[in-house]
C-alpha cells in the first residue's frame, strides 16, 4: 500500500447570547508531523480577527495557537484546514514483543538506576492524570488478558478487543465530565471514554499509555454520498514498548490504526489535548457547533465542487 | 504560694524546651522566667489579658471553616514566647537556608533538564504522578532562576533534642504575617524582657523580601509595581493577606483586578491599565490561570502562565512549585543534596519510606505498628493513619491498599515531639510544640527569618499541630549574642507625606460594583414605586372601566417587572398572584426580590466601603423576602419597606461616602438607571391610545415621584402637556429626563478630568433632540402625532443610555474600549 492524502476541514463556531468583550483561546488543531504522517499544508482561520495570536508547542510537543480577542464580538469561528499524507507503518509482529512484565519492570523505579531517554520520555504516561485513575478494578480487568509472560503488544491487542466487545458505544451515556470509573461501571461511552478506560487499565498494571487525539476517516452509509461535516474528532490509545517506540490501538473500532487515523496531538488524557479551550469575559451563555470533514484526495473534487478552500501544496 | 515553676511538669520521654534533664531552667530562658516570677501569677494573668485584648482590637482572625457566613475565628496566641539560644539558631538558620537552596535547585531541575529523574535519584512517580506537578510550567525559567522566592518548613525536636524537618511549604507558604503580628503584640506585652533578652528583630527579613522582589521583577526600567494576589475575603488566611499587603506596601488584589494583554499583566484601575511587574501570590498554582490550569477557577487570571512563559512577570513562588510538598520525597533528599549542592543535608527529614520501592514496602508492612501511613499524592485527601491504631480487618485492608497501589503511600516514623510551657490561666502547662520557619531568597542563597510561627497542640495529649484544627500559636524569640538595632517597616507615626486624600488607583472592580450598586438601588426604588401603584389599585378592588389597572399592568410588563403580559380575561385572583410574584419571587428576573438580591450582592463586593448604617439597611433588605407572601397587604408592606431602604441608601451615598472616583461611579449608575427608566416608562405611556394615556397620567406622576409638584403647580387633574413638561423638560425637577442628562454631563466631565480619559460624549445628541422638540405640537386637537414623535425621541434616549452604560463598562471596568491606553 502506498501513501494516501487527506483533506481535513474542522469548523468550531461559538455563538454568544450576549456580546463578549474579551476572550482568550488555546487552539490545538494543527496535525503533528510524525514518522508516517506529513502535514502538507495547514491553515487556521479565525473570525473575528484576533488582536493577537501566538504559535507555540506545549510540553508534549503539540502545536498550539493562542489567540486574544479584545473587542466586543458575538460569535467566534475557528476553521482549521489541512492536507495530510499518511504512509503505512511497517508490519509489527505483536507476539514477538517483550513480555508485559519486562516492560513494567523496565518502567518501574529502582533506586539509583538511571533512566534511558526513551524511558524518561515514557514516564509521564504511567500515572494518574485528570481523567485517568489507577485502581485495583482496572488492574484486575487488565490482568484477565495480561496473563503471565504474555507479549506486551499481544496483551494490549487483547485488552482492546475485550473493551470493544464488552463496552457499548453510546453518546448519550456520558459527557466530558463523566469520571472514568463511572464509564467503567456503566460499560458505555464514546471514543474518549473507551480510550480513558483502556489507558487506566494499562497504567494500573504499570505500563505507559497516552491519549491520542485526531481524526478518523469514516465511510458514508452504503449507497450514500460523502457529506461535508459528517465526521467527528476521534481519540485512541498509544502504548509504549521499550526499544520499539509507541504503538497505536483504537478500542472504539478494535483496530490498530494504519491509514485511516490522522493524529493531531497527544497527552496524558483528553485534558492535555482539548482542541479548543478558552476563557471569555462576558455575561450570558453560548451555543457551540462543530463540523468535521475528512476527505481522501481522490474524492476531494467531488465534495468541494466549487473549487478548493485551500490549495494542495506539493 | 507556689512559684511559677512549681506549676510546670513535663511528661517523660520527651525533650523539654524550658527545663534540662536535671530540671533546671535552660540558660536562654532564665531572664524571661525571672521576669515572669517577678510579675507573679496575677501579673501574668493581666499580661495574658493584654494579649487577647490586642488580638481583639486588631481584628486578627483565622477563618477555621472559611465560609462566608461563618464568623472569623479569633487568632490564638499564647502569652509566653518560646526562647531559642543563639548557637542553636545558627544551626537551624543554616540548615533551613540549605534546604531552601536544595528545593529551589530541585524545581529548576524538574521543570528543566530532569537530571534527578534520569539518574534515578528521584522516582518519576513522585513528580509526574503528583497533581501539583504542572505540565504547562515545564520549560519556564522564572526571573533569576528563582522558583522559591519564599519557603517555609515545619520542624520539631525529637527526644534527644535533635531537630527534624516535618513538612515543606513550597507553594505559597502561609504564616509569616501571623508571626509578625504575634511579635508586635508580645514585644508590647513584655517590653523589658524583650529588650533584656536581645531578641532578634523580624523587620530585616521582610526588607530582604521586598528587595528580592524588586530586584528580580522584570521591570524594563519602570519602578516595580508588585501586588499581593489573594483568593478573597473567604480564604482562611485573608487576615494575613491584608496584613502583609499593608506591611509590605503592596496593593491587595483579586484575580478579577488583573488582566493579561500582550503577555503582560495589568492592574485594572479606573484610571486605566497599570503594568504589574511582580505577583506575590497567596493562591495555589492550580487556581492561578483558568486557561491553562484548572478551568473552573474563578479567582485566577487568564493568560498568567503565558506572561510567566514570556518572562514578563515575577510570580512568587513560581507556578508549579507545590510539587515538592509531599513527604514521599523525604527519603531521596540526602542523595539529592549531594548531587545538587555537593554537600550533605544538614537537617534530617522525619524518616520516611515511599512504598513504591519494593524493599520499602516490605519494611513498612513489617513495621506497620510503628509508622504513620500518609498519601504520597496531594489530591488523595486521605488523613494520616497511625499503624498502631489499626487492628483486624482495618489492618488487612490497609495492607491490601499498600500492596495494590504502593506508589501512592508513604510511611513515616512517629517522633515524640518536644514540650514547651504555655500559659494555662493559673500556671504553666506542657504542650507539644513545633515551629514553622520562613526563608526568603537573597541574591545569593536564602536568609531565614530569626523567629518562627510556634504552633502548640490545642490540648495536653494532642500530637497534631494545625491551625485549622484549632491550635494555639506562639511567638518565637531568637536571642542575639550582641545588642540589636530596632527597626520596623511600620512607621511609628504618620507624617504629612503619608496623608491620603481621596483614593488613588481605585481598582476597576470597585468602580464596577459601585456603578451597579447605584443602578440596582435606583432600579429597586423605581420598581417598588410601580408595584406600589399597582398593588394599591388591586387592593381597592376598583375594577370598573375607568380603572387604570390594565395600563399599569401593561407598563409593568414593558418594564420587565411582570413576567407575562396580562391577559384581558385574567381573573382578579390570577392578576393578584402575578403581581405578588413580581414582588417576592427571587427566582423571577426583574422581580423586586430579585433586584434586592442583586443590590445586596453588589454591595457585598464593596463591603469595605459601606458604613455599618448601610449594612443595617442592606441586611434588612436581604431578609425581607425570606418568606413568600400570601396577601396584597403583605406585599404592599414589603414594597414600602424596600422603598424606604432604597431612599436611605441614596441618602447615605450623598451624605456619608467620600467623594472619590469610586463614588462618582455610584452616582453615574443611579443617574443612568433613572434616565433609562424614565425615558422607557414615558415612552410606554405615550404609546397608549388616547383614553388609556389620559387615565395613566395620574399613576405616571405618582410613580415618578412628581405628583406633589404637579398639584402644587397646576392645582387641577393631570393633562398631557404639563405632565410631559414636568417629567421630561423641566430641569429643576430631579425626576425629569433633562435633569438626569445635565447631572450626567457634570459627572462625566468630572470623571474624565480626574482619570484622564477622553470625554464619553453621548449626551449632547440627547439634549439637542429634546431642545428641538416643539412642545406646541401638543396644543393641537389630535395629539397622536406629537405623542408618536416624542415617543421616538425617548426610545432613542433609552437606547443611547444603554449604549452609554456599555461604553463606560468597556472604558473603565474591562478596559476593552478600542482606544484604551496602557501605562
Amino acid at each position: 500500500m502506498s501513501a494516501i492524502r487527506y483533506h481535513l476541514l474542522h469548523d468550531t463556531i461559538y455563538r454568544y447570547t450576549h456580546p463578549v468583550s474579551e476572550s482568550r483561546q488555546m487552539i490545538r488543531l494543527s496535525p503533528r508531523i510524525l514518522e508516517g504522517q506529513r502535514c502538507l499544508s495547514h491553515r487556521l482561520q479565525i473570525d473575528p480577527l484576533p488582536s493577537r495570536s501566538e504559535d507555540w508547542a506545549d510540553s508534549f510537543g503539540n502545536l498550539v495557537r493562542t489567540i486574544d480577542l479584545e473587542s466586543s464580538h458575538e460569535h467566534l469561528l475557528i476553521r482549521a484546514e489541512s492536507w495530510v499524507e499518511l504512509t503505512p507503518p511497517e508490519h509489527t509482529e505483536f507476539d514477538a514483543s517483550p513480555t508485559w512484565e519486562h516492560v513494567r519492570d523496565t518502567l518501574a523505579y529502582r533506586a539509583g538506576r538511571a533512566l534511558s531517554p526513551e524511558i524518561l520520555a515514557a514516564s509521564p504516561f504511567c500515572f494518574e492524570s485528570p481523567h485517568i485513575r489507577l485502581k485495583r478494578e482496572f488492574a484486575a480487568y487488565a490482568l484477565k488478558v495480561f496473563t503471565p509472560g504474555r507479549p506486551l503488544l499481544a496483551g494490549v491487542q487483547d485488552l482492546m478487543a475485550r473493551i470493544f466487545n464488552e463496552f457499548t458505544f453510546d453518546p448519550e451515556a456520558t459527557d466530558v465530565a463523566t469520571p472514568v470509573t463511572a464509564v467503567f461501571a456503566k460499560r458505555r461511552g464514546v471514543c474518549q471514554d473507551l480510550s480513558h478506560v483502556m489507558i487506566s487499565c494499562l497504567r494500573s498494571i504499570g505500563l505507559a499509555a497516552r491519549y491520542v487525539s485526531g481524526y478518523l476517516l469514516t465511510l458514508p452509509p452504503p449507497g450514500k454520498p460523502r457529506l461535508v461535516g459528517a465526521d467527528a474528532t476521534h481519540a485512541w490509545v498509544s502504548v509504549f514498548c521499550p526499544g520499539a517506540g509507541w504503538f497505536d490501538f483504537d478500542p472504539t473500532n478494535n483496530t490498530t490504526p494504519r491509514l485511516e487515523h490522522i493524529t493531531v496531538g497527544w497527552g496524558r488524557d483528553f485534558a492535555d489535548v482539548s482542541p479548543v479551550r478558552g476563557v471569555i469575559l462576558g455575561a450570558g451563555s453560548h451555543t457551540l457547533d462543530i463540523s468535521v470533514t475528512v476527505v481522501p484526495e481522490s474524492e476531494f473534487s467531488l465534495i468541494y465542487e466549487n473549487g478548493t478552500s485551500i490549495d494542495l501544496m506539493t | 504560694m507556689p512559684t511559677l515553676l512549681d506549676t510546670y511538669s513535663s511528661p517523660a520521654g520527651r525533650h523539654d524546651e524550658l527545663l534540662d534533664d536535671g530540671g533546671t531552667v535552660r540558660s536562654q530562658w532564665r531572664p524571661l522566667i525571672a521576669r515572669l516570677e517577678g510579675l507573679g501569677l496575677d501579673g501574668i494573668c493581666a499580661r495574658a489579658q493584654l494579649v487577647s485584648d490586642s488580638i481583639f482590637s486588631d481584628g486578627i482572625s483565622y477563618n477555621v471553616h472559611a465560609e462566608d457566613h461563618e464568623a472569623p475565628h479569633a487568632w490564638e496566641l499564647d502569652p509566653l514566647p518560646l526562647v531559642i539560644a543563639p548557637e542553636e539558631w545558627k544551626y537551624l538558620a543554616s540548615a533551613v537556608a540549605q534546604r531552601a537552596s536544595m528545593l529551589n535547585a530541585m524545581l529548576g531541575d524538574l521543570y528543566g533538564p530532569q537530571h534527578l529523574l534520569a539518574e534515578g535519584l528521584l522516582p518519576s512517580a513522585l513528580v509526574f504522578g503528583q497533581p501539583s506537578f504542572k505540565w504547562p510550567c515545564v520549560g519556564i525559567r522564572p526571573p533569576g532562576d528563582v522558583f522559591l522566592n519564599t519557603y517555609a518548613v515545619d520542624v520539631a525536636r525529637g527526644p534527644n533534642g535533635k531537630w527534624w524537618a516535618i513538612a515543606d511549604h513550597t507553594q505559597s507558604p502561609a504564616g509569616a504575617g501571623y508571626s509578625l503580628q504575634n511579635r508586635i503584640i508580645l514585644s508590647k506585652t513584655f517590653p523589658d524582657a524583650f529588650r533584656q533578652l536581645q531578641v532578634q528583630p523580624l523587620a530585616d527579613f521582610f526588607r530582604t523580601l521586598l528587595d528580592g522582589f524588586s530586584r528580580l521583577a522584570p521591570t524594563d526600567g519602570e519602578p516595580p509595581l508588585i501586588v499581593l494576589l489573594t483568593p478573597g475575603p473567604g480564604h482562611e488566611s485573608y487576615f494575613e493577606h491584608a496584613f502583609l499587603a499593608r506591611y509590605l506596601g503592596y496593593p491587595l488584589v483579586e484575580g478579577r483586578d488583573l488582566t493579561v494583554r500582550d503577555n503582560t499583566v495589568y492592574l485594572k484601575t479606573l484610571r486605566g491599565l497599570r503594568r504589574i511587574h511582580g505577583i506575590f501570590r497567596r493562591l495555589q498554582s492550580d487556581l492561578c490561570d483558568p486557561l491553562e490550569l484548572r478551568a473552573d477557577s474563578a479567582v485566577g487570571v487568564p493568560g498568567l502562565l503565558a506572561a510567566a512563559r514570556a518572562g514578563r512577570v515575577l510570580i512568587s513562588n513560581a507556578l508549579g512549585s507545590g510539587v515538592l510538598e509531599s513527604g514521599a520525597i523525604f527519603g531521596f533528599l540526602p542523595g539529592i543534596a549531594e548531587r545538587l549542592l555537593s554537600e550533605p543535608l544538614a537537617m534530617p527529614s522525619v524518616a520516611s519510606w515511599w512504598c513504591g520501592e519494593a524493599a520499602a514496602l516490605d519494611h513498612v508492612i513489617e513495621h506497620l505498628d510503628e509508622l504513620v501511613i500518609k498519601p504520597a499524592f496531594s489530591d488523595m485527601g486521605q488523613p494520616a493513619v497511625f499503624g498502631h491504631n489499626l487492628s483486624g480487618a482495618e489492618r488487612d485492608e490497609m495492607i491490601a491498599k499498600l500492596r495494590a497501589q504502593p506508589h501512592a503511600y508513604v510511611a513515616q516514623e512517629w517522633i515524640p515531639m518536644s514540650q514547651a510551657p504555655v500559659w494555662g490561666g493559673n500556671g504553666l502547662q506542657a504542650r507539644t510544640v513545633g515551629l514553622r520557619l520562613f526563608a526568603v531568597a537573597t541574591g545569593n542563597g536564602y536568609t531565614v527569618m530569626p523567629g518562627a510561627l510556634g504552633r502548640v497542640a490545642a490540648s495536653p495529649h494532642q500530637e497534631i499541630l494545625s491551625m485549622p484544627r484549632g491550635g494555639i500559636s506562639k511567638d518565637v524569640w531568637v536571642r542575639a549574642s550582641s545588642p540589636v538595632r530596632r527597626v520596623s517597616l511600620l512607621k511609628r507615626r504618620l507624617g504629612v507625606i503619608d496623608l491620603v486624600c481621596g483614593g488613588t488607583d481605585v481598582p476597576s472592580r470597585v468602580g464596577d460594583n459601585l456603578f451597579w450598586l447605584g443602578r440596582y438601588t435606583e432600579r429597586s426604588e423605581a420598581t417598588a414605586r410601580l408595584l406600589r401603584a399597582t398593588l394599591s389599585r388591586l387592593s381597592t378592588g376598583d375594577n370598573d372601566d375607568e380603572s387604570s389597572l390594565p395600563d399599569l399592568l401593561a407598563a409593568c410588563h414593558h418594564m420587565d417587572i411582570l413576567a407575562q403580559a396580562p391577559e384581558s380575561d385574567a381573573t382578579d385572583d390570577a392578576i393578584e398572584k402575578d403581581v405578588i410574584a413580581a414582588v417576592c419571587d427571587p427566582t423571577q428576573i426583574g422581580s423586586l426580590a430579585n433586584m434586592s438580591q442583586q443590590l445586596v450582592y453588589s454591595a457585598g463586593q464593596v463591603r469595605e466601603r459601606m458604613s455599618s448604617d448601610n449594612w443595617h439597611a442592606l441586611n434588612r433588605m436581604s431578609r425581607l423576602f425570606d418568606q413568600p407572601f400570601q396577601s396584597v397587604g403583605q406585599a404592599l408592606a414589603a414594597v414600602d419597606r424596600t422603598m424606604l431602604d432604597c431612599i436611605s441608601l441614596a441618602g447615605f451615598a450623598l451624605d456619608d461616602m467620600t467623594r472619590d472616583e469610586g463614588w462618582r461611579f455610584l452616582i453615574l449608575g443611579r443617574r443612568i438607571e433613572r434616565l433609562y427608566r424614565l425615558a422607557a416608562l414615558i415612552e410606554v405611556v405615550l404609546g397608549y391610545d388616547d383614553d388609556a394615556r389620559e387615565r395613566s397620567l395620574e399613576w405616571l406622576l405618582e410613580t415618578t415621584n412628581a405628583i406633589v409638584t404637579y398639584r402644587a403647580r397646576y392645582r387641577r387633574s393631570p393633562e398631557v402637556l404639563p405632565v410631559l413638561h414636568l417629567l421630561i423638560f423641566d430641569d429643576t425637577n430631579p425626576h425629569a429626563v433633562v435633569f438626569q442628562i445635565n447631572q450626567l454631563d457634570i459627572e462625566l466631565d468630572r470623571i474624565s478630568r480626574d482619570v484622564g480619559h477622553p470625554r464619553v460624549d453621548a449626551l449632547s445628541v440627547m439634549r439637542t433632540a429634546l431642545n428641538q422638540f416643539d412642545l406646541t405640537r401638543f396644543e393641537a386637537d389630535d395629539t397622536r402625532e406629537a405623542c408618536h414623535a416624542l415617543a421616538a425621541v425617548l426610545a432613542k434616549i433609552a437606547g443611547d443610555t444603554s449604549a452609554l452604560s456599555e461604553n463606560l463598562h468597556e472604558r473603565y471596568f474591562t478596559h476593552t474600549a478600542p482606544d484604551v491606553r496602557k501605562h
